[in-house]
């Protein structure tokens, strides 16, 4: 046990302190949109690249600063802008700039990673299907090769951010007599080509966050295959783990915590601030004992990264318990401000302009999204505690 | 950055839960307690020729002075194995007000005996968190009159450590005249804790306690912090035990670990101790390195294990259906261990109170 970091981190930390302070006032306020990037969010961005706080391991021909990756420096600029409450920046899209690197083409890498990062082109996820969400695997969108085109038809839902995208990412079945993982492959073509639509999918928050997309005889280029034909399946598993790791960061859940306490102190009833009242104090400290769980089960999960070693069950916890904790983080939230918690969108009185009733319901997407809470059940059952799966379900059984 | 345990830790947790496993079986502790005994007299050798009864007790002093983590990890292995020992009273409490309130003399009278096991201490302080049941402990001119209650290990014990209402705290011989002591039958039978009535008692003043209420309070925060460390060893055995019974136990033709009613609940409970073993973990680790941040965190480590320890106890139970809340598994000893350490020192509630004015809140 040694929380000291090494000479050369410490003044990798304090660097990135001194840049914070000095620059925090250009970066934009408040949480990413999820559509195309506003010009101040791309200066933001071109920033942290520049200093190698964004985009730090992309190799510098695709845009990104070219460092080696180092993990230790990873989690401090993680903490460090969690810390300082400064929007961090990115590597471009999370989910598809891994793939495309570990295995995309060159020529996939040099055109679509540089604009990626730099927040110029937008990217939308099509996997899930109104018939496939947890068991994704038996998704039906079809593509059929005909001369130098995938031909596509079928349909997409939860595609976030499609109506703003240049780009998709997309699993599609091209092998229909292939077992179920083995006839899918992964796709990447442009969204402006005919035969796709784009219908907006209003959630509670009153966003239209996600879309419906719907695919007619939508003709896109062979070449834009990630992979071989039929290993679809394995080329998205790499990024589907990607997204599972960073939903439930235990920076966002302290960084969130620290909002509550601060809301605690300064509301009041009769006078009397909410971090007082019993009821709520107590619940304010439950909360805490499990923000610090996570953040320690973090640091263990980080060290074993260190070690090159798998961190197993602390690891594959971290959706679960993070998601569900962020959820009652804001439900604590709105419970101790009584009335004035159900304020909305532009009403007067609002605090922190409406944050907790909207993370109140977008957590609850996140414990669905990403495999849902009962998956993630599922997953620590069989495969950290070793239960047996579900038998099958016989037809006429 | 580094948060694991060290190869060492490693080698000391297995060596004391592997000798807890061949000479501390269920059967073993069944026989014992069944006969009210509660400091188990091979185990209790056993554990003292792994040479780690004086765990925190400096070198000099007859100990192996390791650090709190090392310590935690023995208290999280007597908890897996449910031991009948005086560990957490007489091997941490009582050390740690000594080092931190008592003389040069005290400490060089007691913590070599304590190192060797030759003499068990009892330590009450539970008045000084939440007096129920009796009007505390006086002091006057050196004697000490009252009731204490709950005394941790005080049943077994030679020699008491005990703050009067003052804070301070004293040692006092337990079989000194006008000492009337009562076992106080729990629910966990594993271990045993006292009523001492001290009437016009000699008592010898740990100085260093008088004036500042420090000592005392360390010696609370390393009991709650070994009370967590015991509550994730038995919370983990419970857990072990219902997804073994769940890969065995078949209903409908399947073994119900394959209905997701019953993996859930196996999931739900890995998935709410895993992080706990962190929070024990770096607690325990700031005693030595951060001791600014262990009041809180003492407070939190006593507090959540007790909630998701009494959790477990009850998910856990129910997987293994009415055999669960038979004696026949013997599933009820770890029950009762969690259940008799999340009342010890102060219920979560309390802490919480204490955990949140540690933080100027």
């Amino acid at each position: 046990m040694d929380l000291a970091y090494s000479e050369r981190h410490q003044v990798f930390r304090s660097e990135l302190q001194q840049f914070l302070k000095e620059h925090k006032d250009s970066a934009p306020k408040g949480r990413a949109s999820i559509g195309k990037a506003s010009d101040e969010a791309k200066q933001w961005q071109q920033l942290l690249i520049k200093h190698g706080y964004a985009a730090r391991n992309i190799p510098k021909k695709y845009g990104g600063y070219g460092a080696e990756f180092d993990i230790l420096e990873s989690h401090i600029i993680a903490e460090e802008f969690s810390k300082s409450n400064v929007r961090p920046g990115h590597s471009g899209d999370e989910r598809v700039v891994p793939v495309l690197l570990e295995l995309g083409t060159e020529k996939q890498r040099e055109e679509l990673i540089a604009p990626t990062i730099s927040g110029e082109m937008i990217w939308c996820q099509g996997y899930s299907e109104p018939g496939s969400g947890s068991d994704l695997a038996s998704l039906s969108t079809k593509a059929v090769l005909d001369g130098d085109e995938w031909v596509i038809n079928g349909q997409k839902i939860w595609t976030s951010g499609a109506q703003h995208a240049d780009m998709c990412f997309c699993l599609v079945r091209t092998e229909p007599d292939a077992p179920k993982h083995q006839g899918i492959s992964y796709l990447i073509f442009t969204m402006d080509r005919p035969g796709i639509e784009v219908r907006p999918l209003v959630t509670m928050t009153g966003e239209a966050i996600f879309n419906e997309t719907f695919f007619t005889d939508t003709r896109v280029p062979k070449d834009g295959i990630v992979g071989k034909r039929g290993e679809g399946w394995f080329v998205a598993n790499a990024t589907l783990k990607h997204e599972r790791g960073s939903l439930g960061d235990p920076n966002q859940t302290e960084s969130r915590f620290r909002s509550l306490v601060e809301l605690m102190k300064n509301e009041t009833i009769d006078g009397t601030p909410l971090i007082k009242i019993p009821a709520y104090r107590d619940r304010l400290m439950r909360l805490q004992a499990r923000m610090l769980t996570m953040k320690y089960n973090g640091m263990r999960i980080l060290t074993a990264y260190l070690k090159k070693e798998e961190p197993g069950l602390p690891r594959w916890i971290v959706k679960l318990q993070g998601c569900e904790l962020n959820h009652q983080i804001a439900a604590l939230a709105i419970d101790a401000m009584g009335e004035l918690g159900v304020l909305y969108e532009d009403s007067p009185y609002i605090r922190d302009a409406g944050m907790w009733q909207k993370s109140y319901m977008l957590d609850l997407g996140l414990i669905i999204g990403g495999g849902t809470a009962q998956i993630q059940k599922n997953m620590i059952g069989e495969r950290a505690l070793g239960l047996p799966k579900e038998p099958k379900y016989k037809q006429g059984a | 950055m580094e948060f694991a345990l060290s190869e060492e830790q490693v080698m000391l947790q297995d060596s004391v839960s592997g000798y807890l496993k061949g000479n501390c079986s269920l059967d073993v502790v069944r026989q014992g307690v069944a006969g009210g005994i509660t400091k188990q007299a091979d185990v209790w050798q056993g554990i003292c020729d792994l040479g780690i009864l004086g765990i925190i007790i400096p070198g000099e002093l007859g100990g192996v002075e390791l650090g709190f983590l090392d310590a935690a990890l023995i208290a999280e292995a007597l908890g897996r194995a449910i031991a009948p020992v005086p560990f957490i009273g007489s091997c941490i409490m009582a050390p740690v007000a000594l080092l931190n309130g008592g003389s040069e003399q005290q400490k060089e009278t007691w913590l070599p005996k304590i190192a060797s096991g030759e003499v068990v201490f009892g330590v009450g302080v539970t008045e000084q968190i939440a007096r129920r049941e009796t009007d505390g402990i006086q002091c006057s001119g050196g004697k000490l009159s009252g009731k204490a209650m709950f005394v941790v290990d005080g049943v077994d014990a030679d020699m008491l450590i005990i703050a009067d209402d003052s804070g301070a705290m004293h040692i006092v011989d337990a079989n000194a005249s006008g000492v009337t002591r009562r076992a106080l039958q729990t629910i966990d039978k594993t271990r045993a804790v006292a009523e001492v009535v001290f009437d016009s008692v000699e008592a010898d003043l740990l100085p260093g306690s008088q004036n500042d209420k420090e000592p005392l309070l360390k010696t609370i925060d390393a009991g709650r912090i070994m009370i967590a460390a015991d509550s994730l060893g038995a919370a983990q055995v419970m857990i072990e035990q219902a997804v073994a019974y769940a890969q065995e136990r078949k209903q409908f033709d399947r073994v119900i670990g394959s209905f997701q009613a019953v993996k859930h609940m196996c999931a739900e409970m890995a998935s709410d101790l895993e992080p706990c073993r962190s929070l024990v973990w770096y607690t325990a680790h700031t005693v030595n390195d951060m001791p600014e941040e262990t009041r809180m965190l003492a407070c939190h480590a006593k507090a959540h294990l007790s909630e998701v320890g009494r959790s477990i106890a009850k998910i856990a139970t129910e997987v293994h259906g009415g055999m669960g809340f038979t004696d026949l598994l013997g599933l009820h000893y770890w029950f009762k261990r969690v259940g008799l350490n999340r009342q010890l020192l102060g219920s979560p509630e309390l802490v919480r109170e204490e955990a949140a004015l540690a933080q100027g809140w």
